[in-house]
């Protein structure tokens, strides 16, 4: 087999910002003191004077995004899932999203693959928070092709854009000369007829993998990427039920509030069939190394297949 | 503008904060009297703005980071004309714009919303540094409570606006002494506040009374002439300030005057009118 490519979309999301940088004079890189792990580091290399290290204060950090924001600039305010969407969770709401100023959030480190750091690093709330906020765009991208295509759509967007990075190096998948990237838009990674699963973030490959082994055990899986959790792609979420009559949804984050939350709030209201929520059951991490995590969290290839089945055995 | 042109226009303020505040049935008064004259120096005096084009680019910027405040702040745009006077007795009712905290998509004049405290001031950061970023030369003004500087976001912001020498950046407080608990240095003091500026790296301003438009006047043109260094007015200020029984009360930090009450402060409001036109 041959070596697969693996970058952190992190890394995506700090090399996009240069794209952007070289595009747009009104985009501004904000950091609070963690330019070397959000990769922003790459940005501030090549703009050094529109990069601002707010120092660690993610709240000011927040506020002054919005400030920038009204004065017509692009500001991307970038640190952990932890801090952008939880210690900053009302900076946002009230600074951003109620106003809703044109600045876009790039939240590193999400989920429980973060590692070693443990469970006060680990966020697996972000997508829930950051979902209940009106006009809030909340999306995950599930490689650095889409990482990178997000950050070009965010910027595109006119509005506040919370975005969730991974720390992990991780597969590409997306890297087909046929992939397009729009907004609120699902994509159809391999169709089937007996099971829907809906997946973002780093747990698509993972997803793909369960789906090729469950082919080989007969068992036809549709896979999408959605990416972005909300606006959610409510047409392609009923019409997968009505395809398949079972739903499975994975995620790295509480199983509550996240993607399979949203699915379920869509599924139940237009379309009831069971579900089946993958992702981190209502509980904190732990250190560990990420493959460690996700193995034991059962969002591998091994435990999405081994919860799907016993998902359609029932 | 003569400084007595200055005290009727914030007299009318004062009227305007009452009504608007006796017709919502709930709403701030105490803080909003105390900081009418600020707010009429502000808008009729200092501030590079024009009401016909309220967004114009080159505008100095104003966030009212005591978002509670609103009704100073609306009487205060409304009488320069952002929009009309009449439309205050809408204050907080169901379908008006002028909500009950700043709301910056629908009130004309508005340059941020807020209301939760401690957020103001980032924001105003934020467009002070965008200005210094890209070279603009309009300035930012932030009117904070001396409650509100207990948040401690408030700190985080200020370190900023030293660490990058916002020189177009001017801080106010409000230092009427109340907060809805009690006295300030009962319920978590924050004196001394000038200390905790300098300390900050801000060219700081004390001023003896902050209901006095010369001594306004003087600090804001000390605070314009300010290199190299963001500047802090502090202001000391009677809270419920024109209003006989508001004066210095707790009480009225967040209530509005009942039918009787809001003809005696009418009333107290009126003399002072007629005495300034006796000048």
């Amino acid at each position: 087999m041959s070596e697969v490519k693996k970058i952190a979309t992190r890394a995506s999301y700090g090399n996009a910002l240069v794209e952007l940088g070289e595009k747009h004079d009104n985009v501004v890189v904000l950091d609070a003191d963690l330019a070397a792990a959000t990769q922003t580091g790459i940005f501030k290399k090549a703009f050094p004077e529109r990069h601002i290290d707010c120092g660690i204060a993610e709240c000011n950090m927040t506020g002054i995004g919005a400030g920038l924001a009204t004065t017509g600039k692009v500001p991307f305010i970038s640190t952990f899932a932890m801090f952008a969407a939880g210690r900053a969770f009302e900076q946002v709401r009230n600074s951003i999203g109620y106003p809703h100023l044109n600045v876009k959030i790039g939240a590193t480190h999400g989920g429980i693959s973060v590692g070693e750091d443990g469970a006060s690093h680990q966020c697996c709330e972000d997508f829930a928070l950051m979902r209940s906020i009106p006009g809030m765009v909340v999306a995950c991208p599930s490689d650095d092709v889409e990482a990178r295509a997000l950050v070009h759509a965010a910027y595109e967007y006119e509005g506040p854009v919370y975005m969730r990075f991974s720390r992990l190096a991780t597969p590409v998948i997306n890297d087909k000369p046929d992939y397009h990237f729009e907004l609120g838009k699902g994509i159809v990674l391999r169709e089937g007829k007996d099971v829907a699963v809906i997946a973002n973030g780093l747990p698509v490959a993972a997803a793909l993998e369960a789906a090729e082994q469950l082919a080989a055990e007969g068992i036809q899986a549709m896979v999408i990427n959605m990416h972005t959790i909300k606006p959610l792609d409510e047409n392609l979420v009923i019409a997968a039920a009505k395809e398949t009559g079972k739903v499975v949804t994975i995620e790295e984050h509480s199983i509550i509030g996240g993607l399979g939350g949203a699915v379920c709030e869509c599924l139940s209201e237009n379309y009831p069939v069971p579900v089946k929520r993958i992702g981190v059951r209502d509980v904190f991490g732990e250190s560990g190394t990420a493959q460690s995590l996700l193995h034991k969290h059962e969002l591998d290839a091994e435990g999405i297949h081994r919860q799907i089945k016993e998902f359609l055995a029932k | 503008m003569e400084n007595l042109e200055l005290q009727k226009i914030a007299n009318e303020v004062r009227k305007d904060i009452v009504t608007a505040v006796h017709a919502a049935k709930a709403g701030h008064p105490g803080g909003s009297l105390s900081s009418a004259d600020v707010f009429t120096y502000l808008y009729f005096e200092e501030m590079n703005i024009d009401p016909k084009d309220p967004k114009k680019a080159d505008r100095d910027r104003f966030v009212l980071s005591k978002g509670h405040n609103a009704p100073g702040y609306y009487a205060a745009l409304a009488e320069r004309g952002f929009f009309p006077k009449e439309d205050l007795v809408t204050l907080r009712h169901l379908g008006s714009y002028l909500q009950g905290h700043p709301d910056m998509k629908h009130i004309p004049g508005v340059d941020m919303s807020s209301g939760s405290l401690g957020q103001g001031i980032s924001a105003a950061v934020g467009m002070a540094l965008s200005a210094k970023l890209y070279g603009d030369s309009y300035r930012v003004y932030t009117l904070l409570g001396d409650g509100e500087i207990e948040e401690g976001q408030v700190w985080e912001a200020a370190m900023f606006a030293g660490h990058r020498k916002l020189d177009n950046l001017c801080v106010i407080v409000d230092n009427n002494g109340l907060q809805i608990d009690g006295p300030i240095d009962q319920v978590c003091s924050p004196y001394p506040i000038d200390r905790k500026f300098e300390a900050f790296n801000f060219h700081v301003i004390n001023v003896e009374n902050g209901n006095d438009m010369e001594q306004l006047r003087a600090a804001f043109a000390e605070a314009k002439a300010v290199k190299g260094m963001p500047s802090c007015i502090i202001m000391k200020t009677l809270k419920g300030k024109g209003v006989s029984f508001m004066e210095g009360s707790v009480g009225w930090h967040g209530k509005a005057p009942n039918d009787e009450e809001y003809e005696i402060a009418m009333k107290d409001l009126e003399k002072v009118g007629e005495a300034l036109c006796q000048k």
